[in-house]
């Protein structure tokens, strides 16, 4: 009786709602504006976004991939942290990756992604992040999604200026926060001043396969070096760093490293450090640095520990490089499409001080110094500035370019994005963000052609914008329409992680080439089993080599007897299919590791020690099929005196 | 409660007893479902052919090969090919001669059109929903999935060629 009374009433409720949509037309509540920015970001089922964004997944040490305008998160690519979800940094195949001069390191805290370009633009082949806690530069590959070769760089501790890319990828660079003894010595901490040193190292990146070679560290002054970026067009060939405690302070930096006035941009010639180089400037130095590289065709990383590195101390190459008196602890330095301005965002200044390469230039070549710091000439404010935004808002943090004359700056404090105009630093416009931002990105606007229809801010303060979970939560970011005179609010949805900065690109320059399988006849892998007759288990001593398959939905062999306690098995599975996303899982009880996710034609390997005497079962983790339940498979393990021989069957 | 427990109880014993009658190693298993399956269900299905041994020549299926003709001589070349693609891209489901997880390729051109295999092969995905034998085969093999090797025509050609030899 209660059920019909409900139904009744809710075709009551319903048929009055209905008419009164007929009446009214439009919901009151919201106000065709809103609807009309509610079609802007909506992607219809089944239809694609228009732009990836790589966004930062910070102290998870990954990268997420999204959707633009959607705000859909795609997928999770893990960089320098171990992921249980597909055996990342578990496998056999990968745990080199996470090789570090400090042993298997299975963390970082990744910060600052940046697209690959060949003249300027965005080419979409790799992107590159760094690791900021155990100095690491990443490179991921833009058609597998995979992270495909980690070095990480000596010398440095607090990788953050990182990892920024010139013009044509010649480099990617990466410079210290925190300034150490170098090399490393047992010291006073109090003698930082004078003795400590910050390296920048540009890393070259090889043209066809991307590998990383570092090529030079400059040893600068024992200043922190907080972000960077190329010149570009006119003033390619040339990199700038943002500095702050330029007071050399090593204690209580919040209140001693405030007191300058002004610090430093560092501009670097590199292009002449790089001719010094090749003419056998620099000298080579003992270190201690792992380089992990990933094959597609073995599906297995190797890692090489290497021990020297070439350093250049800058007072060896007169006029490579120079220092920039900026106010106030700048942290973002940005520089516009053109090359010319170079954006120094003083975070404790009220204003917004933007350089001007040709001046910057004329000065060097007239020789107008106001000093120098450990032989390195200071340049006069007054003769590099190109102009400032006056009181924009309250501690600027990073600024982005449309293409169209237009720079866009978050200020962390006064929670909003301002918007003004190069050359005339007029402010245009100002919105709120929620709440705190810290690093904005438009597709391509670390490049010379940026594609300024888009914006999207990342917060660091969530607090009241989702529905509530718990102390922790994620942050949020918020997408803009920056294609009109003023911005507009689009979308706010929630990030993975902190997310420091991201890269963003249109879809079509990289979703054609995104791989959808490995082919079987390209496998490469030393312990692979191209089909059911290379399956077998061999025995050497304690090790036990499994060579298994996986299609739809069976293991082959999936019957194994002959293991025994103490044995180290080693399952070295192969994914038979050729078919797109039809990947296979490998759970094993008791594995003290994780799954295997199997991607079609790839090969992978987990290590299980078996500890008690039964009969253990495996099994696909990933939904395969409609006998996904069916596709598992049985081990016998013995006790470790046992003499029963290694069997293994399938449909036995 | 506990009747019930006994009922059941007893009804197992009955049960495994008039079973155990017959043979000792089927104490075991449960050879007491089967037998119902195969008393009622399978009577009836006992006279149809299995899609796996209907005889259908002028089915071509659905899918990218709508004529093909095979010359009387085989192409031995071909065959070695096609032994050679069907070993690393079929073995994993498919028997020359038995029955495994999909039917033995063994005779199939005596059952199937020229067509039909190469369109089994290269559209497995579309002739599952669409063609009427392919839909009854993939109940017979328990909805096993006939996997898209995104083999080449080419290559589909020559492991079709290597099956005419299958005798």
């Amino acid at each position: 009786m209660k059920k019909i009374l409900k139904s009744t009433f809710a075709i009551v409720a319903l048929f009055a709602a209905l008419t009164s949509c007929n009446n009214s037309g439009k919901s009151s509540n919201s106000g065709a504006l809103s609807s009309n920015n509610a079609e802007k970001v909506y992607i219809a089922p089944g239809e694609h976004d228009s732009h990836y964004a790589f966004i930062s997944g910070g102290y998870s040490g990954n990268l997420t991939v999204y959707g633009l305008p959607s705000g859909r998160m795609f997928k999770e690519i893990p960089v320098f942290s171990q992921f249980p979800t597909n055996g990342y940094g578990y496998s056999e195949e990968t745990k080199p990756m996470l090789e570090t001069s400090f042993g298997f390191v299975p963390w970082d805290d990744s910060h600052h992604p940046d697209i690959s370009q060949t003249k300027g633009k965005l080419d979409g082949r790799w992107v590159f992040i760094n690791g900021n806690n155990t100095p690491r530069i990443a490179r991921i590959s833009l058609t597998t999604f995979e992270t495909e070769e980690i070095i990480e760089v000596p010398n440095s501790a607090g990788n953050h200026s990182s990892s920024f890319i010139t013009e044509n990828t010649e480099y990617v660079v990466a410079g210290t926060r925190f300034s150490v003894p170098i090399p490393q010595s047992d010291m006073s901490i109090k003698d930082y001043k004078g003795n400590f040193k910050g390296a920048l190292s540009f890393i070259s990146v090889d043209p066809e396969h991307g590998h990383m070679d570092i090529k030079f560290q400059v040893l600068m002054p024992g200043f922190n070096y907080d972000l960077s970026h190329p010149g570009r067009g006119k003033s390619h060939g040339w990199f700038f760093f943002t500095t702050y405690n330029t007071e050399e302070a090593n204690s209580l930096l919040e209140v001693n490293a405030s007191q300058n006035d002004k610090d430093f941009i560092a501009a670097i010639n590199w292009k002449k450090i790089e001719e010094y180089v090749n003419n056998g400037g620099g000298k080579m130095m003992p270190a201690s640095y792992a380089h992990n590289i990933y094959n597609d065709d073995t599906h297995t990383a190797t890692s090489t520990l290497k021990k020297e590195v070439r350093v250049v101390n800058p007072s060896d190459v007169p006029g490579a490089v120079y220092l920039i008196p900026t106010p106030k602890s700048p942290h973002g330095c940005d520089v516009d499409p053109s090359g010319e301005y170079i954006v120094g965002n003083g975070k404790l200044s009220a204003n917004l001080t933007v350089h001007s390469f040709t001046k910057m230039l004329d000065a060097i070549k007239n020789e107008k110094f106001a000093g120098e710091a450990y032989g390195i000439p200071i340049l006069n404010f007054e003769d590099v500035l190109a102009g400032s935004v006056e009181q924009p808002g309250l501690g600027p943090l990073h600024t982005e370019f449309d293409g169209k004359g237009n720079a866009y700056t978050t200020f962390f404090i006064s929670s909003e994005v301002v918007k003004w105009k190069l050359g005339t630093w007029e402010v245009i416009d100002r919105k709120p963000t929620y709440y705190s931002v810290g690093h904005l990105t438009i597709p391509g606007g670390n490049s010379a052609e940026p594609f300024g229809k888009y914006m999207f801010a990342m917060n660091k303060i969530t607090k009241d914008r989702y529905l509530p979970t718990g102390p922790e939560m994620e942050h949020s970011a918020q997408l803009y329409d920056i294609s009109g005179d003023k911005m507009e609010l689009l979308l706010d949805f929630p990030t993975h992680g902190e997310p420091h900065y991201a890269a963003a690109i249109p879809a079509e320059i990289i979703k054609n080439n995104s791989r959808k399988i490995f082919k079987l006849s390209e496998n490469q892998h030393p312990h692979k089993a191209l089909s059911d007759a290379d399956t077998k288990v061999v025995r050497d001593g304690k090790n036990v080599h499994v060579y298994m398959t996986m299609i739809r939905s069976h293991f082959s062999p999936d019957n194994i007897e002959g293991i025994k306690v103490g044995d180290n098995v080693f399952f070295h599975i192969t994914n038979l299919e050729q078919d797109f996303d039809v990947p296979h899982g490998f759970a094993m009880i008791g594995a003290r590791n994780a799954e295997l996710l199997i991607a079609p034609g790839q090969t992978k390997t987990l290590t299980w020690k078996p500890e008690r005497v039964g009969v253990w079962p495996f099994y696909c983790t990933d939904f395969c099929s409609a006998l996904h339940q069916e596709m598992q498979g049985y081990v016998r393990v013995s006790p470790a005196s046992s003499n029963i021989e290694l069997a293994w069957s399938l449909g036995e | 409660m506990k009747t019930t427990l006994k009922i059941l109880t007893t009804l197992l014993i009955v049960l495994l007893i008039s079973c155990g009658g017959k043979e000792e190693k089927k104490k075991a298993g449960f050879s007491y479902d089967k037998k119902e399956t195969t008393e009622t269900k399978a009577a009836p299905k006992a006279e149809k052919t299995p899609p796996s041994k209907r005889v259908d020549l002028s089915n071509k299926g659905v899918g990218p090969i709508t004529s093909l003709e095979l010359p009387a001589e085989i192409d031995q070349n071909m065959v070695t090919h096609g032994a050679d693609v069907y070993k690393k891209m079929c073995t994993a489901c498919h028997r020359a001669d038995k029955k495994f997880i999909g039917p033995a390729p063994t005779g199939i051109l005596e059952r199937r059109s020229p067509e039909w295999v190469m369109n089994m092969i290269l559209n497995p995905e579309q002739m599952v929903k669409e063609d009427p034998l392919a839909k009854d085969l993939l109940m017979e093999f328990n909805g096993a999935p006939m996997a898209n090797q995104h083999l080449t025509k080419e290559e589909a050609r020559a492991v079709l060629e290597y099956f005419r030899t299958l005798k």
